[in-house]
């Protein structure tokens, strides 16, 4: 019966061109639009460690007290990193299944071959628990060990990139790499690792790539390697000048991440990161009652809003554009289904039950879906790329369109164009097949 | 013209109607805020940083490890960029307007008050950088030699002698006075800090719309330091006309100088201005594709559905015709019901797009629209509307009176 159906409604689509034309295009067109942006905003709010967010909790303590200045806005009084002294303390206890504490730096790299010219690798320093922690893939070697953060070791884990621009590709493990004038022993090589939006420091180019070097946290601590992230040295106490002083400071630079398997795992560390701040205060550090709190990775994306206004904003609009392209093509299909109402009273004389027409129309209508569903993937690979061409290469990463994106696309083009068929028809099933005929 | 008929022959095809009032509505909701979107970010991307903008680039110079005479290596590349022919001068900074990146500091008018009085960006550069950037003194004097301290990094948290603010700053600070010769104190130096002149512009180096320094775009503060770091910014300004000759002269010269640094990125503020807001200019451009995808779509199907009522009524209308109808009521029949439909969808559209932006301020923190931009876009509704029945009026205009007279 569908491919009966089927035929009838190409047959009939046939009959009027330039209005299924104008339907087809005019869903087509609110499917590109829709799509497009979709596909950027799925990118940006997408899931960046599917497997683990809930069980990775991003840790913030008020080292800075209560706040009246109205200036800095933040929303809860909690800082978004934290300092120094409060890593190392955490660090210390080790309260979580896994933890690291995390910086963004860099170096400049001297190449082995004196031809070619230093340039610039941006890394991270961490502990040895960031890379089981994040899933990390590794395409040679591995992590570095607990011994080697205790042991402040000269030893980089690289990406895959560096890789393949330093070592030409191969197996580097045991290699040196010469980072800013001194040797580090490089233990692994990362597979591609590119987490989006890269939810363990949002502070800069939060859609941007991943580090290329990573080291112990302790090395470049005592390497005296400086924040390349954000710094923020607010609060009331001006710190001591030099690396000293900043490492005693409350500015705050340090993300710091723990892993909580179970939720009584993060009841617990809740618990301990209270009783943190509450010895604090007893030690004369902080002044204020203890204000901690811990944020999985969706909530932390959330909180720090990773999705940028400007694609909030076209996706509304281009959702609301989808909307009246819908209405659009729903007043279309109402105009021709009832120029056809003498057929359907035919049909219906000549036995068609409701349910018959109704199958039918829906057919059509989920045929004009499709095919406007195909025009739209065409206009949502053009959009894109026109995306790519307006847009900041940051926001550009999060352009690749997938199978599930036409997928997405297909589908919904079908189920809306159904939802906007189902007035049409239900108008189609009240036609009065003796009306009909008598009028003839 | 009688709009009963029209208003009961509405009535008996309440959806259609409907549908394209709607539609309007919709349309009307988004055309309007999308319109004020664009403008508004037409208007930010073109804020003025202050600087001789046309002239002046920017080389970002990071040295390699970190050599112990990083303050003579400065003074040797700042030696022989102000020595390039073409150079007017050249100064090193901590960030530049258009950069993204920056420091700021809360400012107190007593050392002891609670509550900063205004935020502000810091740009530290010795007595070349008014010069370098192209800064425009309105009151008070550049920074003296003896004045200019060394700041080792962003850990050297050594007190300015002196500070040169802009205007907006200096009006938010001491409203109704002079700014100059007074004293502010920074967050965590207990030393005031004298106010010995005033420029006119000077842009933060956050440009994002409603993101960090969109609140105090103007306030920002020189501090007399010269900023000994190993990732810095030379700030170059050339004689009009010069700029891509001496920025190809001005990093062969510096790589001459000395090869262990890299040269992260060398560009005018033009460039930095066009890369600051890119973002801006593709939602803009977007929106406005958006609008005019949207505007065809609404217009045609108005066409569509209008011709349908068309030729479903030919009948009738050649009835009327035939009793004496000019083309001219035929057509004012069609174009009077597209008016009453529109100015209702037009009416929820307003209602709409007041609703949709309430909800954007609150969300998106977008300012409020301006009454003008609903006036504007019912404007265009109504005339989209009339444009789009246009073509099926006349149809129905041509519709012969003796169709009256035939079995259909």
């Amino acid at each position: 019966m569908f491919t009966y159906y089927f035929s009838l409604a190409l047959r009939s689509l046939r009959r009027n061109v330039v209005l299924t034309a104008l339907m087809i295009a005019a869903i087509g067109v609110g499917i590109g639009a829709s799509m497009t942006t979709l596909t950027v905003f799925r990118a940006m709010a997408g899931d960046p460690i599917p497997n683990k967010s809930r069980q990775l909790f991003a840790v913030q303590i008020d080292n800075w007290g209560p706040r009246q200045g109205v200036v800095i806005g933040d929303k809860d009084n909690l800082q978004e990193q934290i300092s120094y002294p409060d890593a190392i303390g955490l660090m210390n206890a080790r309260a979580a299944q896994r933890q690291s504490a995390m910086y963004a730096t860099g170096f400049s790299l001297i190449p082995p071959n004196p031809e070619l010219r230093p340039f610039v690798v941006h890394a991270r320093a961490a502990y040895a628990d960031f890379f089981p922690m994040f899933e990390v893939p590794f395409r040679y070697g591995g992590s570095w060990t607990a011994a080697d953060d205790a042991g402040h070791a000269d030893v980089v884990v690289i990406g895959r990139e560096l890789n393949d621009k330093v070592f030409g590709g191969a197996n580097s493990v045991g290699k040196t790499m010469n980072l800013d004038g001194h040797d580090y022993r490089v233990v692994g090589v990362l597979d591609r690792w590119q987490p989006t939006p890269k939810f363990y420091d949002l502070n800069n180019n939060k859609y941007g790539k991943s580090e290329e070097a990573f080291i112990p946290f302790t090395r470049a601590v005592e390497q005296q390697l400086g924040s390349w992230g954000n710094n923020n040295c607010g609060g009331d106490t001006i710190p001591a000048p030099g690396w000293e002083g900043r490492l005693h400071s409350e500015c705050i630079w340090i993300q710091f991440w723990a892993e909580l398997p179970a939720p009584a795992d993060a009841a617990r560390y809740r618990t301990f990161l209270n009783n943190y701040a509450a010895e604090q205060r007893r030690l004369g550090r902080f002044h204020w009652a203890p204000n901690t709190r811990i944020r999985n990775a969706r909530e932390w994306l959330a909180y720090r809003q990773a999705v940028s206004t400007e694609v909030r904003i076209l996706v509304l609009v281009s959702f609301s554009f989808l909307l009246v392209c819908l209405l659009n093509a729903m007043g279309l299909m109402l105009a021709k289904i009832m120029g056809r109402a003498v057929d359907i009273g035919v049909r219906r004389a000549l036995g068609a039950s409701r349910r018959a027409i109704f199958s039918q129309c829906l057919i059509e209508a989920g045929v004009v879906g499709f095919a406007g569903g195909l025009l739209g993937l065409g206009l949502t690979l053009l959009g894109l790329s026109g995306l790519r061409s307006l847009l900041s290469d940051d926001v550009n990463r999060l352009t690749h369109f997938s199978a599930i994106d036409v997928a997405i696309a297909i589908t919904v083009s079908v189920v809306a164009t159904t939802l906007a068929g189902l007035y049409p028809t239900w108008r189609a099933v009240q036609v009065q097949p003796a009306w009909q005929l008598k009028a003839q | 013209m009688e709009l009963r008929p029209i208003l009961s022959a509405m009535r008996r095809n309440k959806v259609g109607a409907i549908l394209i009032g709607v539609q309007m509505a919709i349309t009307l909701a988004i055309l309007c805020n999308a319109l004020f979107i664009i403008e508004q970010r037409v208007a930010l991307s073109k804020r003025p940083t202050g600087t001789d903008e046309a002239n002046v680039f920017v080389i970002v110079n990071q040295w390699v490890g970190n050599p112990p005479d990083l303050a003579a290596k400065q003074q040797g590349d700042l030696a022989a960029l102000r020595a390039l022919p073409g150079v007017v001068d050249a100064v090193a900074s901590n960030s530049f307007p258009l950069h993204n990146g920056g420091s700021t500091e809360g400012i107190k008018l007593t050392p002891d008050q609670k509550n900063e009085s205004a935020l502000t960006a810091l740009y530290f550069s010795d007595e070349h950088g008014l010069n370098a950037f192209g800064l425009k003194l309105v009151a008070g004097r550049n920074f003296n030699a003896d004045e200019v301290t060394v700041k080792m990094g962003y850990t050297d948290f050594g007190p300015p002698s002196t500070i040169i603010i802009t205007r907006t700053l200096a009006d938010k600070l001491f409203p109704g006075k002079s700014a100059l010769g007074q004293s502010v104190y920074f967050e965590g130096l207990p030393k005031p800090v004298p106010i010995v002149g005033i420029v006119d512009k000077l842009q933060v180096p956050w440009t994002q719309a409603g993101g960090w320094g969109s609140k105090f775009n103007d306030n920002s503060t020189i501090m007399p330091f010269r900023f000994v770091e190993t990732y810095t910014d030379y700030i170059v300004r050339v004689k009009p006309g010069q700029i891509a000759a001496v920025m190809k002269a001005a990093e062969k010269s510096l790589i001459d100088l000395d090869r262990a640094r890299v040269l992260e990125k060398t560009q005018t503020l033009t460039e930095a201005r066009a890369e600051a807001y890119q973002d801006d200019r593709g939602l803009a451009i977007i929106l406005g594709v958006v609008c005019a995808a949207l505007v065809a779509v609404t217009a045609f199907g108005i066409v569509g559905l209008t011709s349908y009522w068309v030729a479903q009524r030919r009948r009738q209308i050649g009835i009327r015709r035939a009793l004496g109808a000019t083309r001219q009521a035929i057509i004012r029949y069609f174009q009077t019901e597209n008016f009453l439909i529109a100015s209702a969808g037009a009416a929820l559209g307003v209602a709409m797009a007041l609703g949709l932006n309430l909800w954007m301020v609150t969300t998106f923190e977008m300012e409020r629209l301006h009454t003008s931009y609903a006036v504007i876009g019912a404007l265009i509704v109504l005339l989209l509307g009339q444009l789009a029945v246009l073509w099926p009026a006349l149809r129905a205009a041509s519709i012969p009176p003796a169709l009256a007279t035939r079995a259909v």
